[in-house]
């Protein structure tokens, strides 16, 4: 009974808690066993919740039999966060080091919003060192593993929160994509990621990589579940001066319109320059299916040019260090965080902290930034890297006007293995090659399951404009309802059964 | 690295000299070892994005942020904030209700 909560979606289990078929702590305890059992291997958790995520529940569970209306339509189900929002009653890392065992003073706005609409967090995820990496290798706390293939990377910067969906460790997880940390792992994974416009969820209590880049949303296993999470999560919050104050998009009742079927009348770009050469030929085999899938459903595919795309790694890794190196100038050594006492002055102990606390991506990125912003350099780099992001949002602005949404593969390659490109900065970074143009315009795009090639998950990337989530929640539902039926089931209930361990499971 | 997008980009040839002066500026005490490897490491890395320069922008507005922002203001009321023990909680020192830091200024100064 236990073990079948746990392969159940959020929709699913909130529907059972709300009718007290089962109740909140029942599956908080499922999913908790789960992770005993499969964690050690998967790796997916930095710190687990148990207390706080039982008690969480039980409230859930007591206001229900008091007859109170459950505070949202996911009260009670669990959800894994990713390491890198504000808690205050669990340490928050960003998987670094020089954050370890720090307990913030406050909850970042998305914490509060999980915890108001009665979501029982489990505990927080694995990441990527401050969100920057695409595999997890860069954690100082050790790399997650991909439960499809555990000698392979989850992706990410949010490895940890999609290998805990793909494990069937949480329903719902929260993550952040500043380049791609959100779609790229859920691509590895055979899960569901979406990042909303930029400004769609607050980033208040978000640890900061790049501040212009940087957005919080749902994951989930199921293009409805992470709607139900996005409707959480979304909306205007005067703590963050960038957030957008217009009515969410309705992405719930998108989902549900989507799984109908039906996509006529719809134009799906498809953007002659990604896929091509540099894809993996399985990548791009999933996807010519799935646009044949789209276009059963009844919508037209179009072909758009989007030129500038190919510039947008070059212009991401020179906007992206540039904000990185005057993000984290925060990390001083002085009010929190680690001190490492080596030195006379504050300069020399903020240098050998530093130096102790960061990771090599890390301390690559503020070089890289610092070099970029330097005078001399700067027109050269950091401004020339702006005027392309302009007309990179050009390319799209120009693409929807032809296609009511964008589609392409969400990443070059499935999952590559552990310890492929860690020593290999550059070609860690093509992993982000699809994903990027989104962060730079920033409007919204989720990733959903395409299928497998040679037996590893991809992902199908569908980009909307800015607030233009309805549409792509839509197409996104559509596009899974028609593969599951026509594959027999999800593909994430194909992914192998993880090596349990019994006896730790008290 | 066959999609290698960043081929083309001229060589810019950063220094070990200036990746020491980098990392300075960037409050890092780096080791000899990985001033070798950040050398090799940012030298490809900047070459490949130095690419932004083959694009004709000249006449092109620089964006600094995807979506038009103005300044957001809010009204000038007190309102809740952490307390001093909260926010020395977490502090690597603290003394007398209050943070303490090494000295600022090095022995020279």
């Amino acid at each position: 009974m236990t073990a079948e909560l746990t392969r159940l979606t959020a929709a699913e289990l909130a529907k059972k808690i709300h009718s007290r078929e089962v109740s909140a702590v029942e599956v908080a305890q499922a999913h908790l066993d789960r992770i005993a059992a499969v964690d050690g291997e998967v790796h997916a958790f930095l710190h687990v919740a148990t207390g706080a995520a039982l008690a969480s529940a039980g409230m859930v569970d007591e206001s229900l039999a008091a007859g109170t209306a459950p505070a949202s339509p996911l009260a009670g189900v669990p959800l894994a966060l990713k390491d890198v929002f504000t808690t205050l009653d669990m340490p928050t890392t960003a998987g670094s080091k020089i954050l370890e065992g720090w307990r913030p003073p406050y909850d970042a706005t998305v914490s509060s919003r999980l915890r108001a609409a009665g979501i029982t967090i489990l505990g927080k995820t694995n990441m990527d060192e401050f969100a920057m990496g695409s595999s997890t290798e860069y954690s100082a706390y050790g790399t997650t593993r991909n439960p499809w293939d555990t000698t392979r990377v989850p992706g990410g910067s949010g490895g940890g929160s999609a290998a805990a969906l793909a494990a069937f460790e949480a329903p719902l997880a929260i993550g952040t994509d500043t380049g791609g940390s959100i779609r790229q792992p859920a691509a590895f994974t055979g899960t569901v990621g979406v990042k909303p416009t930029y400004g769609g969820v607050s980033r208040f209590g978000l640890i900061a990589c790049a501040s212009s880049l940087d957005q919080g949303g749902p994951c989930a296993r199921t293009v409805l579940d992470a709607a139900l999470l996005h409707e959480v999560i979304a909306g205007h919050d005067p703590l963050d001066s960038t957030s957008i104050d217009e009515r969410v998009p309705a992405v719930v009742e998108a989902a549900r319109l989507g799984a109908s079927g039906d996509l006529s009348g719809l134009r799906i770009g498809v953007v002659r320059e990604m896929g091509g050469e540099g894809y993996q030929s399985g990548v791009r085999a999933s996807f010519e299916e799935a646009l044949r899938q789209l276009e059963k459903l009844g919508a037209e595919a179009v072909e758009v040019s989007c030129p500038h795309f190919e510039y947008g790694l070059a212009a991401y890794y020179l906007i992206l260090p540039s904000e990185v190196s005057s993000n984290l100038a925060r990390f001083d050594a002085m009010r929190y965080g680690l001190r490492v006492d080596k030195g006379a002055s504050a300069e020399e102990v903020m240098a050998a902290t530093r130096e102790a606390g960061f990771g090599p991506e890390v301390k690559r990125r503020i070089m890289l930034g610092t070099y970029a912003l330097s005078s001399g350099y700067y027109d050269a780099y950091y401004g020339q890297a702006q005027k392309v992001r302009t007309l990179i949002a050009r390319d799209f602005a120009a693409a929807f006007a032809q296609a009511d949404v964008l589609v392409s593969p969400t990443t070059p390659t499935t999952a590559f293995p552990i310890g492929d490109k860690v020593d290999d900065p550059l070609a860690m970074y093509l992993n982000d090659l699809a994903t990027i143009p989104t962060n730079l315009a920033g409007t919204a795009a989720l990733s959903v399951p395409s299928g497998l090639a040679d037996g590893l998950p991809v992902g199908l990337q569908v980009m909307a404009p800015a607030l233009g989530e309805a549409v792509m929640y839509r197409v996104g539902a559509a596009y899974e309802a028609a593969r599951n039926a026509e594959d027999g089931g999800p593909l994430i209930h194909r992914a192998p059964s993880l090596h349990t361990q019994v006896g730790d499971a008290a | 690295m066959s999609a290698d997008p960043a081929t083309s980009g001229s060589s810019t040839g950063i220094t070990r000299d200036e990746v020491a002066h980098l990392a300075r500026l960037s409050r890092l005490a780096v080791t000899d070892a990985e001033l070798d490897l950040f050398a090799g490491q940012l030298e490809v890395i900047l070459s490949a994005v130095s690419r932004v320069g083959e694009v004709a922008a000249d006449d092109i507005p620089p964006t600094s942020h995807a979506v038009p922002l103005q300044n957001v203001f809010r009204p000038d009321e007190l309102r809740p904030g952490l307390t001093q023990e909260q926010a020395l909680a977490c502090a690597p020192a603290a003394e007398g209700g209050r943070f303490r830091v090494p000295q600022i200024l090095g022995e020279e100064a």
